[in-house]
């Protein structure tokens, strides 16, 4: 008899695996990033505002802060954007934006074949017009943000999707990366009690 | 008005398959004749309130009824007549009752074609497919009507994913449907005779066409799906070891075993349990795959919406269905005896090692498909488990099994001598190693796997044969019977299916090429050159059209036009590859973006792959399935099994 109880009890094993891939929220798409608790890899940008210095992630030693990833032809965006500019207001966390290949990034521009200082000049200030258009139109939630115009410093964060958004610690270390737009669930479940964990550390 | 009607027919479904499931069992077990004969009349009502169903969700497809959601979701105004037929299975909803036709369809062939079978079998066999077909009803109707409405109706259809609208989709889901859910003819038999107890030669004699041509449409169903990956995603890949590839292929394995095991069981009444086992495992890994690809548990590039309610039922199905057999098997299974006996080298060995490998291919399929999910579940980290790990595991199980073709056909059963079988096989085994080692030479190069290949392919082709001739040249047995072609024809089958894939792996090239108007390209021998680039419009899409020339050695052999669609309704840009298809192989040609924009050249990035012995690979498919056909005629199956009680 035992002999033909091993079907049943292998299958019952299955059973309780295949169960837990059913658990609410479990996304098999979901691949945490290898940065996770690791320093957030440093860069030295120029602003939206052309007027403001250049920024780095050295800048913000000492305190929590989110690191969103966003472009102005990035549809999904939009859909976070509101979740963005209502928790701006409430201060629980400053959010610094990065501006993703703005120019490059969307479908009508073609690359130039040869980057100059010329060519890279004329980009930048073309996607700081369209960046700039896009936030006065939408509101701004950000402190500041980042213009990553050839997409380098994306390639270091391991941006594959926009937008995409990374909460960093007080030593710099990437805590928590989220891939898609941040919903006010993710924001309540996951962001916000991290961020006050780590601000108390 | 028709799609409530439609709907009205799946509740009523519902009613009759309550039926069919509880009165023919009860009636089997007290052995009261008018309550099992209830079976027949309601598996036919079954079928009809089914077809009648999905008769309704057609004829709204084809009106373009967009006030049933299911029709706005997967259809528009514009797609091509046959493509709205096709659309009925081009998603969740529509695929389920196409799931569902077809599980009725075999109980309803099973009513008609089972006048020979003692009435109690016939009914339990009715019974059991009942009781499946009211789990998968009640799964419909709570979870996923494809009948809802939309009010107020939708303008236009959002239109079928242009992925799907391919002919090889139209016949692709049906096939693979058929052979899907034939096999739970096979598993209703076997649950019957744990039921009954009786497990005889005569019990296996009943199972094995039902068995064999749910076998076949699978073979066509999954070589159609691999065809249709090679032409249509533009990858020039036959095989991905996608999950939901995957879940295709292990009935197939688990029900290549069944078939063979089944053989035993009715020649030599041995492997009785073995064998109720496989046809318990071939259904639910059936089940199974309708799980992993509707559940959303795994990753697939078959993005299938997924709605975790219909997870949680499937699994509960799923629990109550396979778990409640294997109980049964547990239970029941020790009594039965053990049949035959035989000796260590004899046929039945072989088979007994045909079906451990099978088996064993078959969990390790399984658990590469589930590793991602159970690494997770563990918190051992996140991985994912590609062809590497298949391939490695594949080959070491493929080579034995090979071997064993060989020499299964020619062994004896009982008890078979080692030298009258290396005896017989010699020459075979010669002509096998001498085109192993020469044979690669002849293609290109020589290379260990390919030889190994190439060896064990002519080592099954020559083996065939050899067994053929000393069958024909002893006619002390007669003529042979159907069954003997049958199997030998799928066994030449495997032997092309594995020149296909040996060769296509040892010698295949591509190029990546930038390619401007009037640029020439070579491969595998092959010169194409692009003549230049058109727009043509097609009824639900516009497409950019390449015009090449493929020739060789200087002569101008035939025009590929590979194109780039773009659907109006989804915008989503879809590759159709240009192929010319040879006897020997395949040049594959597809178009990738444009990319002399900026210098105004209309250059466009162009792959082009010469496939050596590609098409083989379908071909064995094909040989394969056309034996099990001309197995399944035998003439022993048509006769009436006379002096058999229940």
């Amino acid at each position: 008899m035992k002999r033909f109880m091993i079907p049943l009890f292998l299958f019952v094993v299955l059973l309780g695996f295949l169960a837990w891939g059913l658990k609410p929220g479990y996304d098999p798409h979901e691949v945490p990033s290898p940065l996770i608790g690791k320093p957030a890899p440093a860069f030295l940008l120029k602003q939206v505002d052309s007027n403001a210095a250049d920024f780095s992630p050295e800048q913000m030693k000492g305190k929590v802060w989110l690191l969103n990833v966003w472009s102005s032809w990035c549809v999904s965006c939009r859909e976070e954007h509101p979740v963005l500019l209502s928790l701006s207001k409430t201060g629980a966390v400053p959010i610094y934006g990065l501006n993703y290949k703005e120019v490059r990034g969307d479908g009508g521009f073609k690359e130039p074949d040869v980057e100059t200082p010329e060519s890279n000049a004329a980009e930048l200030a073309l996607g700081r017009r369209r960046a700039e258009a896009w936030l006065s139109q939408h509101g701004n939630p950000y402190v500041l943000t980042a213009m990553d115009i050839t997409g380098r410093v994306g390639i270091d964060y391991g941006v594959y999707g926009v937008p995409e958004t990374y909460v960093i610690d007080k030593a710099g270390i990437i805590r928590y990366k989220r891939i898609g737009p941040v919903t006010q669930e993710s924001l309540e479940k996951k962001i916000l009690p991290l961020v006050k964990e780590l601000e108390k550390s | 008005m028709i799609p409530e009607l439609g709907l009205f027919a799946l509740v009523l479904a519902l009613a009759v398959a309550a039926v069919l499931g509880v009165l023919p069992l009860v009636g089997a077990h007290r052995g009261d004749s008018s309550w099992m004969a209830i079976g027949r009349s309601a598996a036919q009502a079954q079928w009809l309130l089914i077809a009648t169903a999905f008769g309704c969700l057609t004829y709204a497809f084809v009106t373009n009824d967009f006030s049933v959601l299911y029709v706005a979701e997967h259809s528009n105004s514009q797609l091509p007549t046959v493509y709205r037929v096709a659309a009925v299975w081009g998603g969740h909803e529509g695929s389920l009752l196409l799931w569902m036709l077809m599980l009725s369809s075999w109980t309803l062939a099973v009513s008609l074609l089972s006048r020979a079978l003692p009435e109690a079998m016939v009914a339990r066999v009715l019974g059991v497919l009942g009781l499946v077909s009211f789990g998968f009803l009640l799964f419909i109707l709570m979870t996923s009507s494809p009948f809802e409405r939309l009010l107020p109706a939708a303008a236009d259809g959002r239109d079928l994913n242009p992925l799907l609208q391919d002919p090889g989709l139209v016949i692709h889901p049906p096939m693979l449907y058929m052979g899907y859910v034939g096999f739970s003819v096979a598993f209703a038999f076997a649950i019957a005779a744990l039921l009954s107890g009786q497990l005889d030669a005569a019990w296996a004699r009943w199972s094995r066409p039902w068995t064999t041509t749910a076998w076949i449409f699978l073979t066509l169903g999954v070589g159609l799906g691999s065809g249709w990956a090679y032409y249509e995603l533009g990858w020039g890949g036959w095989w991905f070891w996608d999950p939901v590839e995957n879940a295709s292929f292990m009935p197939w394995l688990l029900g290549t075993a069944l078939m063979h095991s089944l053989a035993v069981t009715e020649k030599r009444g041995a492997f009785k349990n073995w064998t109720v086992l496989l046809a318990i495992g071939a259904f639910s890994l059936s089940l199974l795959g309708t799980f992993l690809v509707r559940s959303g548990v795994l990753t697939s590039v078959h993005a299938f919406a997924t709605d975790p309610r219909r997870g949680i039922f499937i699994l509960t199905f799923l629990g109550v269905v396979i778990g409640s057999s294997l109980f049964l098997f547990a239970w029941r299974a020790p009594k039965v005896g053990l049949g035959g006996r035989f000796a260590l080298m004899s046929r039945e060995t072989l088979l007994l090692m045909n079906n451990v490998l099978l088996a064993v291919a078959a969990g390790s399929v399984l658990l590469g498909t589930l590793y991602p999910l159970i690494i997770d579940a563990l918190a051992l980290g996140k991985i994912s488990v590609g062809p590497p790990y298949f391939e490695t595991v594949f080959v070491p199980l493929m080579v034995p099994l090979l071997f064993l073709i060989g020499l299964g056909p020619s062994a004896r059963w009982k008890e078979a001598s080692v030298i009258d079988l290396a005896r017989r096989l010699r020459v075979a085994a010669g002509v096998a190693l001498a085109a192993g080692i020469i044979l690669p030479f002849a293609l290109g190069s020589w290379k260990p796997l390919i030889g190994l290949g190439v060896l064990l392919a002519v080592w099954v082709a020559a083996a065939t044969v050899t067994d053929i001739r000393n069958r024909l040249k002893n006619s002390a047995g007669g003529k042979p019977p159907r069954a003997f072609w049958g199997m030998h024809l799928a066994h030449i089958g495997v032997a092309v299916f594995v020149i296909g894939v040996t060769l296509v792996k040892g010698y295949e090239s591509e190029k990546d090429v930038r390619m401007a108007p009037g640029d020439t390209v070579l491969v595998g021998g092959y010169s194409v050159r692009l003549v230049g680039i058109t727009n043509r419009t097609g009824p639900n899409y516009s497409a950019v059209v390449g015009e090449l020339e493929l020739s060789k050695d200087g002569r101008l052999l035939r025009s590929l036009n590979p194109e780039k669609r773009k659907y109006f309704s989804s915008e989503m840009p879809m590759t159709e590859a240009a192929i010319d298809t040879g006897f020997f192989r395949d040049v594959y040609v597809s178009l990738g973006e444009p990319v002399g924009e900026k210098d105004g050249s209309g250059a466009w990035s162009v792959r082009v792959h010469h496939k050596p012995f590609v098409d083989w690979i379908w071909g064995g498919c094909l040989l394969m399935a056309l034996g099990g056909l001309i197995a399944v005629t035998d003439r022993r199956y048509r006769l009436k099994v006379k002096g058999v009680a229940a």
